[in-house]
Formats: structure tokens, C-alpha cells, sequence
């Protein structure tokens, strides 16, 4: 599976799980519309870790916001090589 | 009782022209100086304690500012919690009466209690009653299992931390907390006390929304968590604020986020300030680096004095708390130092947060205590017992999970038909979590585990830090 439908999959779920709308995920959406909060993420980058075995956000030295979902699906193809 | 101390909240109104903002509307603080929020009633509500359970923000400023003073308790109900905890905490502050606004959800626990609406609409008064008590100040704690804990503060002991009263002709305070917890109050009262506006946060507003908000009433002074931050750090709408004075609290601020705000606001002072519902602000870290330096334990500071033991902070303070009410527990030492429960540990003259002793977990500000979930995970008919624990998160903190170990019947599903059994418990088990547990505390991810070590003691081992 690409990282990208896995990280697809995880917030549908997660969504779902939540209680939450999900915005249809296209690259320019901005995450903060995509209807999960703070902890929506915290537990997508979690479960993510789980699942692609990097978790980018903590193993870069330096501190990276994704303001998009393509940023964001970005931030992990580039943390999985 | 005669006032001795500092002004009443209403008495530090003007001379000049202030609001308070939130999404919706605005509130005109000099037409409080002689008119109400309250329909008038201030008189009738004079030495009575009284419960503050208005479902707005703005409505609880105006409130508070009216009622300080006047009543003799004030207790302020923190938004999510639980309606299940209203009939002790209203037995143990001993309220006789609950100020509402037009949204609050009604509780048959406010039944028998006097009713008083809040409006964010001041009206002209013909009379108000004057100032005449030192008014307790009640906070509810986040960090407790079962009925939060209740604990008193005074307006003098609140603000003691910026005691001098200057006005700041162009300073526009805002902050992403809600001001019924401790680190929102403390903003709330410095604005009052310093004659600023305040730019109030509301529930369910969009991030980008707030952002323009924030920038277009000026705001230089924000406050927040560090998740706070990071989720404002991912909206395209940052550019939007230029704060003077960027402030982070009430979680561990780690090098990454103190870095990433300094680079989005080049201009502004970032610091960090360590505070607690019960300790009281204890201190401000504003040379950009996480931890706070070792001499801040070994002189007194503002009267403040720190000392680490068996591994945790301690504070002495004017500015704490003065007890808890509802329960015999005492709030500080014999000589007066709160154990905060944050552990420390010192590396090269300097002390850095390390976690929270007995293994509680901060999710973005909010605690959680891992017995109360394994508490419900427990509950499940196949298993047998579980260990909850923070795991490092970069966008909250830490964020909570759960290793469970099966009983006899729930081992038998881990053996047939290839695990599908074991996904369909721990989907049950989530399930329950969900139904019964705020979000925040509901397990990001459960891992069945053989076996938990257990100690020699018969309790199950915990890893902190």
C-alpha cells in the first residue's frame, strides 16, 4: 500500500473513530480543515508509526508543520527512505 | 468582612476604553462600572457562594468581574466536565447559588439551587452594591480522578505575579486557553488589572478564523500550550498575527517548538513560564532554551521559592494556593511547599521536565491518570489486566496507550481464526473506552501483550519519565 492511501486509510478511520467529518483529501487541502483536531493528529502520527515504522515529526532535528495534506503525505515519503 | 487588599475586579475598570472579544460579539468593559450583566441582582448575591457555570466565556468575565466583591465564594466550572461530578462539587463548596447564560445546559443537580443569568448585554443600573469582601476564588483541577479537586485561591494571590499595576496604553492580550482554568484565569485577570482588551478564544472555531480574529483586534501579547502553538504553527493562516510576546505553559515546551516559534516571530519575545492550579505561576523562561537554569532553585525569586525533592519540584509561593476545600488532603507540606509532581532532572546547571510522577499523562494540557483507564479497559469480560502509559507525541506531548494482557476466555481468541477475534476485542474494548472516557483519555492504540511485571509489592511496574 502507498504511504499515501495508508495515511488516507488511518484518518478515515481515525475520523470515523472520532466522531468527525472527514474533508474529501485532496493534495492542496489544508489539514486544519480536514475535520481532526490537535488529537486527531496526535493519534494519526501514532498510528502511523505503527504502521510505516517512522514517526518524521520526531526524528527530524528540526521541528516541521504541514500546513496541506500533500505537505503532510510528503513529510512521510520523504521520513520512509 | 471589610476589604483590605487590592481593588474589587470592577473598581480596576478604566478610565480607558477596553473590550472583551470573542467570536461572536464584544462586551464594552466601561459600561460595567455602572451597569450589569446580571439583570441587576448583584445585591441579593451578596456574601453567597455561588457556582459559575455560564456556558461562554465571555459571559463568565463578565461575571467574575461583577461578583468580585460581592459574593463571598465564587467557584468556576471548567468547560468539559463531567455534569456526573455537579452534585459534589456543589455540596463541597457549599453553593447556594448558580449563575448561568442562555446557553448553559440545564442539570437537575442546579434544581434546588437560586438561579442567575449572565447576559453578555450590560445594561445600565440604577444601583450597585458596593465592593465590601475579600471573595474566594474556587478552580477545578484537570489532573484528578473522580471529582476534580477544589482549590482556593484569592484575586491578590492570582495576580500577585504581575502586582504592579501599569496600564499598557497599546497591549491586546489574548490566549488559546479558556479563561475557567487556571493558565486562561491569569490572562483574564492581567488584562482587567492592566486596562488592556482581551481577545477571548470560543469553542469549535475554526483555527483559521481565530487566527484572523486575533490579528485583526491587534492582539500583541498570545498565550498557550504547546499544542496550542504547533496547531496555530500548521495553519496557513499564521502569517495573520504578529504577537510582541509569545507565551507557552502548562505543558513541557521542548527545544523544537520554542525554536519554530522564534523563526515564525523573529521580532517577539518567546518564553515559557511554569505554572500549576495549585502552585501558581512559579516562573518565566525567556532565554529561548527548554528547562529553566539550576539557580532558579537556589535563590528566592520574586518570593518564590523552589526545591527539588526525590525528584520532583516543589514550590513555596505567595502565589498558590491557599487549600483545597471538599477534601481533608493538604495542598502543600508542613512548610508550605506544593509537590507540583513534575519531575525534574538536572543536566549541565540546568533543570529539564522529565514527566509527571505516578505516571501521569499530559495530553496537550489535560491529565490523564492511567488507573482511570485501565479502570474501564478492566472492565471488559476478557481481560485480565492492563497497563496504560504516555507514549511521546509530537503534536500533543503524548498521547495515551494501552498494553492488555487476556484472560482464559480472551486468550482462546487470540489462538483461532488468525487473530480476527483479537482485532474484534480490541475493537470492543476501544469501544467501551469511547462510550465512557473523554476523547483525549481514550487509548490512540492497545497492544495485547502476554504478560504485564508485576512488582514484588503485587503492583503492576510502572516506567515513568
Amino acid at each position: 500500500m502507498s504511504v499515501k492511501l495508508t495515511i488516507t486509510r488511518q484518518m478515515e478511520e481515525i475520523a470515523q473513530e472520532h466522531g468527525k467529518i472527514l474533508a474529501p483529501l485532496r493534495d492542496d487541502l489544508v489539514l486544519l480543515d480536514s475535520g481532526l483536531d490537535s488529537l486527531g493528529f496526535a493519534v494519526l502520527v501514532a498510528r502511523l508509526e505503527d504502521k510505516l515504522g517512522v514517526d518524521p515529526f520526531t526524528a527530524s532535528e528540526e521541528a516541521v508543520f504541514p500546513v496541506t495534506f500533500g505537505d503532510f503525505v510528503k513529510v512521510y515519503e520523504n521520513g520512509a527512505h | 468582612m471589610a476589604r483590605t487588599e487590592a481593588p474589587a475586579l470592577r473598581q480596576c475598570i478604566g478610565p480607558a476604553e477596553r473590550f472583551l472579544f470573542d467570536r461572536h460579539t464584544r462586551a464594552r468593559l466601561l459600561d460595567l462600572t455602572d451597569g450589569t450583566s446580571l439583570a441587576g441582582r448583584l445585591a441579593e448575591l451578596a456574601g453567597k457562594s455561588l457556582l459559575v457555570a455560564t456556558s461562554s466565556q465571555l459571559t463568565t468575565a463578565l461575571a467574575l468581574i461583577e461578583l468580585d466583591g460581592i459574593a463571598r465564594r465564587l467557584t468556576i466550572l471548567p468547560p468539559d466536565i463531567d455534569p456526573g461530578h455537579f452534585a459534589a462539587i456543589i455540596a463541597g463548596a457549599d453553593i447556594d447559588s448558580v449563575v448561568l447564560d442562555r446557553n448553559s445546559p440545564t442539570n437537575t443537580a442546579f434544581e434546588r439551587l437560586g438561579r442567575v443569568i449572565c447576559t453578555a448585554d450590560v445594561a445600565p443600573a440604577r444601583q450597585l452594591p458596593a465592593p465590601s469582601r475579600i471573595t474566594e476564588w474556587v478552580m477545578l483541577t484537570s489532573g484528578t480522578t473522580g471529582v476534580p479537586k477544589m482549590v482556593v485561591h484569592s484575586v491578590a494571590g492570582l495576580t500577585a505575579a504581575f502586582s504592579q499595576r501599569k496600564i499598557d496604553d497599546d497591549v491586546v492580550w489574548a490566549t488559546f486557553y479558556d479563561i475557567r482554568r487556571y493558565g486562561g484565569l491569569q490572562i483574564f485577570l492581567r488584562a482587567v488589572l492592566g486596562g488592556t482588551s482581551l481577545v477571548l478564544s470560543s469553542s469549535g472555531e475554526p483555527v483559521v478564523e481565530h487566527l484572523e480574529r486575533l490579528g485583526r483586534h491587534g492582539v500583541s501579547h498570545l498565550l498557550g500550550t504547546p499544542t496550542h502553538w504547533r496547531r496555530a504553527l500548521m495553519s496557513p493562516a499564521i502569517g495573520k498575527i504578529s504577537p510582541r510576546y509569545v507565551r507557552l505553559s502548562g505543558e513541557i515546551a521542548d527545544q523544537a517548538i520554542l525554536d519554530s516559534l522564534r523563526k515564525a516571530f523573529p521580532a517577539a519575545v518567546v518564553s515559557h513560564a511554569y505554572a500549576s492550579t495549585e502552585a501558581g505561576v512559579a516562573f518565566e523562561v525567556r532565554d529561548g532554551l527548554a528547562g529553566f537554569p539550576a539557580e532558579f532553585v537556589e535563590r528566592v525569586r520574586d518570593g518564590v521559592e523552589m526545591k527539588v525533592l526525590e525528584g520532583s519540584l516543589r514550590i513555596r509561593s505567595p502565589r498558590a494556593a491557599t487549600r483545597y476545600i471538599g477534601t481533608g488532603a493538604a495542598l502543600s507540606d508542613g512548610d508550605g511547599f506544593v509537590d507540583t509532581g513534575d519531575v525534574v532532572e538536572l543536566r549541565d546547571e540546568r533543570y529539564m521536565f522529565a514527566g509527571r510522577r505516578g505516571g501521569i499523562i499530559n495530553i496537550g494540557g489535560l491529565k490523564v491518570h492511567p488507573e482511570e483507564v485501565e479502570a474501564v479497559i478492566n472492565r471488559h469480560p476478557q481481560v485480565r489486566m492492563s497497563l496504560v502509559r504516555g507514549k511521546k507525541n509530537p503534536i500533543t506531548g503524548a498521547i495515551v496507550i494501552a498494553d492488555v494482557v487476556l484472560n482464559e476466555t480472551g486468550q482462546k481468541s487470540e489462538t483461532s481464526d488468525g487473530g480476527r477475534d483479537l482485532n474484534r476485542v480490541k475493537g470492543e474494548i476501544l469501544q467501551h473506552c469511547r462510550d465512557v472516557l473523554p476523547r483525549y483519555k481514550v487509548p490512540a492504540a492497545i497492544s495485547i501483550v502476554p504478560a504485564l511485571d508485576v512488582a514484588a509489592t503485587g503492583k503492576l511496574v510502572r516506567h515513568y519519565g
